[in-house]
């Protein structure tokens, strides 16, 4: 049982969230939620086309329906410059379209009315005429000769939007040339999309009088936001206030600045009144930002016993008609790199080529740190197709392979210093939880009697925490985090951070690491964010970031509010400076523990009773800026038993050990690692966006594109490690999105190893009962 | 078209397009916007009310289709003496985190206990497979309800019991 927020010294405790009251009352509120007098509403229309010409729209019959007040086409955007918006990957987007579309469900014309009914009414009557042009819809195929060049506003007339490498291919090449064993794979990773349970929607509220855009919007980065808006637009930033009030969910699809945001925007400010635009749960799927879609080949070289010796990657991205992922500037594919995963290679080298295709733009990092779902995905199944192939077990292989703890701070072959793990004692602790050894015997009982079992194991790391300004920015903005900390007469505090939750419980996990440094509870700490006009700038709540930066900068930023706090209590105490200890709750006189003053007590004394000469209040700001990335990691371990008949993969246990250096608050930790494994499972099963030849979205909606019920989804089974990064002022590494990056092998290595006596090597995700009982039939296993 | 709708115990009437959705009639004429919209084919059921006391997914309910009905929302689960057993158990097992179907799951979960006071695990995932969490992957979930419905047999035992010894006294 969760114990109260009033708890004294909260870190690491089990404390319930201080944001759930005015969610279980059905008081949250969202964007779409607020009301504004005089509002209007905006609804878009989309092209029915992957790819077309644009050779007239007609607006007339629109612009006169009913309750209509505002008809927007690409031409009139151009007008004002603005038909074109840059993405947060340097690549530019169509707002509006003009002379060409290049995706099915492209943003085409935007109609503002009284209602969201009249909008959606109006647009049934613009007439667009469109000449159909081939689709390209596979990117292996877009880099042809033969294939149209898709964006021919580019100077570059290809369809190539980027190659990008990592390591050293010499040094790859002479391993490889040596090595006794080579593996080889093609692995897909599909194109999926994080589908948070609120779709993306704005308000857009322009007041003439004070010159001044609020600006409501479901972001997960409302600083580079509001940036980004007034570089484009030319308003003045202190001029933008960006709001995003309660986010229902993001994953990451909320990172991107959408073109119905830009439209209801350029809408306020023409009709001076406030434009409301929120997307249908269709449009979510088909335009806004998607994940994945990594189409990859890898080769490992490694010795007879398994132990390995080198990586080869090669990569085609399929970014689709924009390059709209929201990847650092100078990292084009991600951190892809961190491929070479939990094992000691000795050479490695990684390969990226994006691609433009007539599908929708993206891909942005789903519940991901910039693509390491991707590599972590692609180096788990790499190792289960070496062990199969030396014929050692998979978690003997990995054993013989990690990283060992002595080897940290550890400087990959790609580049990275890993700053702190112990992989080898996280999978015994998996592997003893579980009954492997238990398992692997029932197992080869089962196989004995014709069924199929499999055991699959997924020992990844993670690189999260952009970043290390020196590395790591967007479109020029340097990714440091903030935090900003008022202590109030009577000892309450408000603090305000850079970042901006979407369900990860920043009130009560903040409030926690505040609380411990300045000796209250959670209860007397207010957390705030997503409000540019109070808040300090920072870059936003994805990628994991927000602990192993915020959380840093909370931290350090309390330490700075109690270096003043010191100052006041030597005052109350009557004693110097140096005569003053800090036991985390109270200062006290050395050698005079009776003699002690409360943070509350040095609270009121900074409004009422200073010393000589002191700057009166007690207040402070920290902007932090990590020197390293932090590196969580985990061994998750998936059992499953399939159907003959049916296909069927039935997940009969699931345990998720992971290390995500310390821990604020282990329930919210759990309830991450739950949701995540959740999402991971939905991947490795359920999801895939796929296209027909002619570009057509065949998963537009949620009848289509499947998201688990409680009824689809395991139970569970949890446990932690801690090894804490030495870097970070808390020792905590971030921990929201590893199980979504560690759990897909998991569950695809368990249904290859029931598969392998059959020869199976892969498959494919996802793993619906059609493709595995496909295998099944073809192996002559069921009829 | 006038409809009369008792909603959360007050009457309400009020003029209405035909086509007007249950959910958008509690959201934007009435203002209570606990009610969630979170897809368009009825999959996730954040939009999930009561109507006359049955669970219903109030975006594939058209308002008029109400008339002459009592509609409850999230926002009648609080009562005077404090939150329902529903709300709390979600607060104290954590079974939300961004709270965009909490309001769905509770009004779903309520009607399930309804039925069933004493569900197994297995039924309260079944009895909630209508409604999609896309955070918690529904553990904590599934422990709130069970925690709800033993705390409200608990409550609903006590009461049978004063009941039953008030009756006793005044014999």
């Amino acid at each position: 049982m969760a114990l109260h927020p009033s708890e004294a010294r909260p870190f690491g405790k089990s404390i319930t969230r201080k944001e759930d009251p005015r969610f279980i009352r059905g008081k949250g509120r969202y964007v779409d939620d607020i009301v504004l007098p005089g509002m209007l509403h905006m609804a878009l229309l989309r092209s029915p086309y992957a790819h077309a010409v644009l050779k007239h729209i007609d607006t007339c019959a629109a612009q006169g329906a009913p309750g209509v007040k505002l008809v927007l086409t690409g031409e009139d955007l151009a007008k004002l410059n603005l038909a074109w918006m840059p993405t947060l990957a340097g690549d530019n987007q169509m707002v509006l379209a003009t002379g060409k579309v290049l995706f099915q469900y492209q943003e085409v014309a935007a109609v503002v009315a009284q209602t969201r009914a009249q909008a959606e009414d109006a647009l049934q009557l613009i007439a667009v005429e469109y000449d159909a042009l081939p689709a390209v819809v596979d990117p292996f195929y877009a880099t042809t000769p033969e294939a149209p060049i898709l964006r021919d506003d580019r100077e570059q007339k290809t369809n190539s939007i980027f190659h990008w490498e990592a390591g050293d291919r010499d040094a790859t090449e002479n391993v490889f040339a040596d090595a006794p064993v080579i593996v080889s794979q093609d692995v897909r990773f599909p194109r999926v999309h994080p589908s948070p349970l609120e779709p993306c929607g704005c308000i857009a509220d322009y007041n003439s009088a004070t010159s001044k855009l609020t600006w409501y919007v479901t972001s997960q980065a409302p600083h580079a936001h509001r940036t980004v808006l007034s570089l484009v637009s030319g308003l003045p930033e202190h001029q933008i206030h960006v709001i995003s009030p309660d986010i229902g969910g993001g994953f990451g699809n909320k990172v991107p600045v959408y073109p119905g945001y830009v439209c209801a925007i350029v809408a306020s400010l023409s009709l001076g009144v406030p434009v409301k635009w929120i997307e249908t749960r269709t449009e979510n799927i088909s335009s806004t930002g998607f994940a994945r879609d990594y189409h990859m080949h890898v080769d490992v070289a490694a010795e007879e016993d398994g132990k390995v010796l080198g990586l080869r990657v090669k990569t085609v991205a399929d970014h689709g008609a924009f390059d709209a992922a929201a990847d650092p500037t100078k990292f084009p594919a991600g951190l892809f790199s961190i491929v070479t995963g939990s094992y000691n290679f000795k050479a490695a080298f990684v390969e990226v080529d994006g691609v433009y295709t007539n599908k929708a733009p993206g891909g942005v990092a789903y519940r991901c740190s910039f693509r390491v779902t991707e590599a972590s995905y692609l180096i788990e199944r790499a190792m289960d197709v070496l062990a199969q192939k030396v014929g050692v077990d998979a978690a003997e292989l990995r054993l013989r392979n990690f990283i060992q703890k002595e080897q940290f701070p550890y400087l990959s072959p790609t580049g990275w210093t890993y700053d702190s793990g112990d992989y080898a004692t996280t999978l015994q602790k998996a592997l003893e939880l579980i009954g492997y050894d238990e398992l692997r015997k029932e197992q080869a009982e089962k196989r004995a009697r014709g069924e199929l079992m499999g055991i699959g194991i997924s020992t990844f790391t993670e690189i999260v925490g952009a970043g290390p300004s020196h590395t790591f920015d967007i479109m020029g903005i340097k990714m440091f985090d903030s935090a900003q900390i008022r202590v109030h007469p009577t000892g309450k505090v408000i603090a305000r951070l850079g970042v901006r939750h979407q369900g990860q419980g920043h009130e009560t996990t903040f409030a926690q690491i505040i609380a411990e440094e300045l000796g209250l509870t959670a209860d007397d700490v207010l957390i705030e964010e997503g409000d540019t006009d109070t808040a300090p700038y920072g870059l936003g709540t994805y990628a994991s970031r927000s602990t192993p930066t915020a959380g840093g900068a909370a931290a350090l930023c309390g330490r700075r509010v109690r270096e003043k706090a010191k100052k006041l209590a030597a005052h109350l105490l009557e004693v110097g400076e140096d005569d003053v200890t800090w036991d985390g709750e109270k200062f006290s006189a050395a050698g005079l523990p009776a003699k002690a003053v409360t943070m509350k007590d040095v609270a009121f004394a900074a409004y009422t009773n200073l010393p000589e000469g002191m700057e009166p209040g007690l207040e402070a700001t920290y902007y932090y800026d990590p020197p390293n990335l932090t590196f969580p990691n985990g061994a998750y371990i998936a059992v499953v038993d399939i159907d003959k008949g049916t296909g069927a993969v039935s997940v009969r246990r699931f345990l998720a050990v992971d290390d995500c250096g310390r821990v604020i608050n282990p329930m919210i930790v759990e309830g991450q690692i739950h949701g995540g494994l959740t999402e991971g499972f939905a991947i490795a099963f359920m999801q895939d966006i796929p296209y027909d030849e002619d570009g057509n979205c065949l998963a537009p909606n949620w009848m289509d594109y499947l998201v688990p019920t409680a009824l689809d989804t395991p139970r569970w089974e949890t446990a932690r490690t801690e090894t804490p990064s030495p870097h970070h002022p808390i020792g905590a590494k971030g921990v929201g999105e590893s199980p979504n990056v560690g759990s897909p092998a998991a569950f695809v290595n368990a249904v290859v190893d029931a598969l392998s006596p059959l020869g199976v090597t892969h498959m494919d995700m996802p793993l619906s009962p059609w493709k595995v009982w496909q295998v099944l039939r073809e192996h002559g296993v069921t009829e | 078209m006038k409809i009369t709708v008792r909603v959360n115990g007050s009457v309400c009437e009020q003029d209405v397009e035909p086509r007007t959705l249950l959910a958008y009639f509690l959201r934007e004429t009435l203002g209570l916007t606990g009610t969630h919209v979170g897809c368009d084919t009825t999959n996730c059921g954040a939009c999930t009310v009561l109507l006359d006391g049955r669970p219903v997914k109030s975006c594939t309910v058209l308002a008029v289709q109400a008339d002459g009905c009592e509609v409850t929302t999230v926002e009648a689960l609080e009562q005077k003496s404090g939150l329902h057993p529903l709300q709390q158990a979600f607060w104290d097992e954590h079974g939300l985190q961004c709270g965009y179907c909490t309001p769905g799951m509770l009004m779903a979960a309520s009607a399930l206990l309804a039925e069933n006071p004493d569900p197994t695990e297995e039924e309260i995932r079944f009895g909630l497979s209508g409604n999609i969490c896309r955070c918690t992957g529904y553990v904590n979930i599934v422990k709130a309800v069970q925690n709800a419905a033993a705390k409200m047999r608990a409550d609903e035992a006590k009461s049978n019991e004063e009941v039953a010894v008030s009756g006793a006294t005044s014999e």
